[in-house]
């Protein structure tokens, strides 16, 4: 075996390894339920095996970075693929700090199965191990990297932490906007899972189907798409056969392979809708959140208001470090420019301003609890931004193939 | 005057103050059932006690968190804009500003540029947004950092029995030992880090006080930095140069202002190998990719005094070579490796020969940019360059003549002096056009080649700014930890009627204090104190449920 596919395989083995840690976490939360106060303590057994579990699938992720790492010749941050995998690593590494002060198993049952759709999420792009350029080449790379995604990692689990204090609090015993909002929040999430579920099918299918366009930088060139066009090139011309495409991608979106990426996500959300569908027929036509709610009626909502906020204090000055000052730091030595509003740089700004805002909503009364947790919902929802749709509408210096 | 508050304890406050500096007893009767809000110890705050004259309301206006709040929304709201269509920067080069968001973008770019998005961090309103925000921390540190630290100076250990009793944390112990209970929980205390202060039945442990002061500590970095950008308008903070160097060339750098000066040998750029099995796949995919960019160059300093137009003395300092992420360091300066062309025409090789005897004489060769008057021969031979045309055309009248200094197109008149001929011929030569003035001439020059250099395109940059914003940064980061990862907690015991009460606060994380406070019940035996907050919460849900 190559090195390229001890990597992958020890990414498979995490991934797996993470679905049954997140089996293991719900048995503990929900199990102790119905039990008396003795057998709480079996829920924390499981409790604690789960958290092994996660343990060994971290320890498989770091198995990954190393042995990714021997293949490449560089740190293994340098492709969607690679960063989006380190994220997941970041995200789990987060998840162990929270765990190891708050010995919470809610958050496990919320956490792994996020970590296990970035890791799907991530397999889809391509993984050919690639050269680096020479901007790339600099150890402040590895280091800006490393500790934004970090940083990333433990804010993401202040999502993890506000989502359950919402899925705890919200009534959903009937409609309103609460509950409106809250199942959008599992669609988006299902959607990411129905993205990784459809390209799985496309790839194995080895679908293809070829346009001509005049791409990002202005010059003619062709571009593949790797599942039917719903959504073509502005302007392009099919000169393959397939499906489509049933209309154009608007112009505006400028980001690398941006019609095709556009279509990705048209996918994504067909799938990530029948994939919700089925869900809710398994739960008997119930919201997501309805029966959230029910396996996390233990859960005490100012301990999850204070594990969200705690994430936010431990994560925004790592973030900062990494996304700001380490950033410039790296831009300065390739670009001789430590900032230039590149519209990636900006959106790790607008991060950094909005959780200071969070910080500041928290001051005044009346903000903790249920509107911290919504604010914690905003925060993800602009580092997902900032990584998916960035490199999708905007196009940079940043924005990776 | 400002009027002053004297509590029961003794203890003069300020006007305005809402729990009394020493004692912590509520001196406003507002909020007799919830628990106390023990935000800035209940102190008087500026804003929170004048509200008549005008600069009162400024102050106050700034002080609010809500504005402060609202201007960081602003400024977020502000830069996302800012990132849906490119900034003018990164327009395309050959773009005209003036036209292109119009043409590109539609209505929606002319509205965009109108208002100023397209050159976002230099409109007038997004700087004044920023001197609000500036202006904001400052009011609003200033505001708090005062009176909270008085009143966490004059705090005394034995505070009020409603203080007490309106914390999160509160519990009693009814107890016929409480000097014995004292003594051990001064002792798990202190095995805890606290600091342990004793008064006549009242115990006060405190810890990790200094952090309250993270949030000053890091608007003053904030501030900090908001200066350094102010300074980037100040010219003559900073130097941003670009110079193209060609190779074997040596030229001042600018910016330096003549002091030092840089030689070019080499511009190199390699790429990744097609076969190499590392990268195959990914290179069959991308193409060619570039592994190194690279001038190797010598950097001299000018020595003494330099005449202006005459070439100085230059001390060599060092050889280096200049990579993309590597750049040459000196004296506060930096250049960069950010561009380059290859193969630009550098000098004409010329070969004389003898029209009759087709005997050659040899070969000289001139250069370009700096090309001589004279090039001699042996026995006496000797070609003279009278006129060069770097970029020649014929103009107007037929006569030649050049479009630029640049040698896209050389062109040279030579006299060709000989001891036969010692008045010389004339003879005019082109790139690959070899045309006698005199058509008879009996000396012949031809072009025998053509030497080619790399240009390395650098940027020089000298950056006072830089070190303030890192400064700034820095300070920024460590108030931020002082004030995440610490936190301030405090306990305290009193004796009252045959009961130990015992009460805690913390300014963040309750989790670590119930935890401390755990540890010195299972030491003590005292009760385990109730979350009030949690308790109310559980209370209010309970009420829904049934
Ligand atoms: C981008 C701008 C700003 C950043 C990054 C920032 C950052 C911070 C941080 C990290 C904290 C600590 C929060 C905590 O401990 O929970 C803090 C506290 C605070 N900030 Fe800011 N801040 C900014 C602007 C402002 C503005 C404009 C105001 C004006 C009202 C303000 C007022 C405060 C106050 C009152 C505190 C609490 C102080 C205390 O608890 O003693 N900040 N700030």
């Amino acid at each position: 075996m190559s090195m390229v596919q001890i990597s992958s395989a020890l990414l498979l083995t995490a991934f797996i390894l993470y679905l049954f840690g997140t089996i293991l976490f719900t048995v503990s939360v929900t199990g102790k339920k119905f039990k008396s106060k003795k057998k709480a303590s079996t829920g924390s057994r499981i409790g604690n095996f789960a958290f092994f579990i996660a343990i060994l699938g971290f320890l498989a992720q770091v198995g990954y970075i190393f042995t990714r790492w021997s293949a490449d010749g560089h740190f293994p941050i340098s492709d969607m693929f690679e960063y989006t995998t380190f994220l997941s690593v970041m995200m789990i590494l987060g998840f162990i700090i929270i765990y190891l002060i708050y010995r919470n198993n809610s958050i496990g049952m919320i956490a792994l199965p996020i970590a296990v759709i970035v890791i799907a999420y991530a397999s889809v792009f391509p993984r050919d191990v690639e050269p680096l350029i020479p901007a790339l080449q600099s150890s402040w790379l590895m280091i800006h990297v490393t500790t934004v995604s970090l940083g990333e990692g433990i804010l993401m689990l202040s999502f993890v932490a506000g989502l359950v204090y919402l899925i705890r609090v919200i009534d959903q015993t009937k409609r309103s906007k609460r509950t409106f909002w809250l199942e959008a929040v599992m669609i988006f999430l299902v959607c990411a899972l129905g993205f990784a579920v459809i390209s799985g099918i496309f790839q194995a299918a080895d679908y293809s189907e070829k346009f001509k366009w005049v791409n990002e930088k202005g010059s003619e060139a062709t571009l593949e798409y790797k599942m039917p066009a719903i959504a073509g090139p502005h302007d392009g011309e099919k000169i393959s056969a397939g499906f489509g495409p049933l209309f154009e991608a608007p112009s505006w979106m400028n980001g690398v392979e941006a019609p095709k990426k556009f279509n990705t996500v048209i996918w994504s959300f067909i799938s990530g809708l029948i994939i919700y569908g089925l869900i809710r027929l398994v739960l008997g036509g119930r919201r997501i959140g309805y029966a959230l709610n029910k396996a996390l009626r233990n859960v005490n909502p100012p301990l999850m208001d204070e594990i969200s906020y705690r994430a936010v204090a431990i994560g925004f000055p790592v973030f900062t470090l990494g996304g700001l000052v380490f950033a410039a730091i790296w831009a300065q030595q390739a670009w001789s420019r430590f900032w230039g509003w590149d519209p990636k740089e900006v959106w790790a700004l607008i991060t950094f301003f909005f959780y200071a805002a969070y910080l500041h909503f928290r001051l005044s009364r009346g903000w903790e609890g249920e509107k911290s947790a919504w604010l914690s919902v905003i925060g993800f929802v602009i580092i997902m931004f900032n990584l998916i749709f960035v490199n999708l509408v905007i196009a940079g210096l940043h924005s990776y193939a | 005057m400002s009027r002053i508050i004297v509590c029961e304890c003794g203890h003069k406050n300020p006007e305005g103050t809402i729990l009394c500096e020493a004692c912590g007893k509520p001196l406003q009767e507002e909020q007799s059932k919830s628990l106390l809000n023990m935000r800035y110890e209940g102190s008087a705050r500026r804003s929170q006690t004048y509200n008549r004259t005008p600069i009162d309301k400024i102050w106050n206006y700034f002080s609010s968190v809500k504005v402060g709040v609202t201007l960081i929304i602003l400024v977020l709201i502000a830069v996302a804009i800012g990132t849906i269509f490119p900034q003018e920067i990164y327009i395309p080069q050959n773009a005209d500003p003036e036209t292109f968001y119009k043409e590109q973008y539609g209505i929606f770019g002319e509205v965009y540029k109108a208002l100023g998005f397209d050159n976002l961090y230099k409109s007038w309103w997004f700087v004044v947004l920023l001197g609000l925000l500036g202006t904001s921390i400052i009011v609003a540190s200033i505001d708090r950092y005062i009176p909270l630290h008085r009143a966490l100076k004059n705090q005394k250990v034995k505070r009020h029995e409603r203080f007490l009793k309106k914390q999160r944390i509160f519990g009693t112990t009814t107890t016929a030992d409480a000097e014995v209970i004292f003594v051990k929980a001064e002792t798990a205390l202190k095995e805890k880090h606290y600091k342990v202060r004793k008064e006549e039945g009242a115990l006060l442990a405190e810890k990790g006080r200094f952090s309250r002061w993270g949030p000053y500590v890091n608007h003053i970095g904030l501030i900090v930095v908001l200066i350094a950008g102010v300074l980037r308008f100040i010219p003559g903070m900073y130097v941003n140069e670009n110079l193209w160097i060609r190779e074997g060339d040596t030229q001042a750098i600018p910016g330096t202002h003549n002091e030092f000066y840089i030689e070019n040998h080499k511009f190199s750029m390699e790429t990744y190998k097609k076969d190499d099995p590392q990268y195959k796949e990914a290179l069959d995919r991308a193409g060619s990719v570039v592994k190194t960019y690279r001038s190797d160059i010598t950097l001299y300093k000018a020595k003494g005094d330099t005449v202006l137009g005459e070439k100085p003395k230059l001390k060599k300092i060092k050889d280096f070579g200049i990579e993309v992420n590597k750049p040459l360091e000196f004296s506060g300066y930096q250049v960069f490796q950010a561009d380059y062309r290859t193969d630009e025409p550098y000098a004409m090789k010329f070969k004389l020969t003898d029209k009759d005897a087709k005997k050659s004489f040899g070969n000289f060769s001139v250069n370009l940019y700096s090309p001589k008057e004279n090039y001699n021969f042996d026995n006496g031979y000797k070609v003279q360059l009278m006129y060069y045309f770097p970029d020649f055309y014929f103009d107007d009248n037929g006569d030649p003549a050049t479009k630029s200094d640049t040698p896209n197109n050389p062109a040279f008149i030579f006299n060709v002096k000989t001891p036969d001929k010692p008045k010389g011929e004339t003879s005019f030569v082109a790139i690959q056009s070899n045309q006698a003035i005199s058509k008879n001439n009996q000396y012949k020059l031809t072009f025998a080649g053509l030497d080619t250099r790399n240009v390395s395109g650098l940027i020089v940059k000298r950056d006072f700014t830089i070190w303030i914003f890192f400064v700034g940064a820095m300070i920024f980061l460590l108030g931020v930890v002082q004030g995440m990862y610490w936190n301030h907690r405090r306990i305290w015991l009193q004796k009252r009627d045959g009961e130990v009460w015992m009460s805690a606060h913390t300014n963040k994380n309750w989790h670590a204090t119930k935890k401390d406070i755990h540890y010195l019940t299972e030491k003590t035996g005292l009760n385990e104190p109730s979350d009030q907050l949690e308790q109310k919460v559980f209370e209010e849900e309970r009420g829904i449920n049934t």
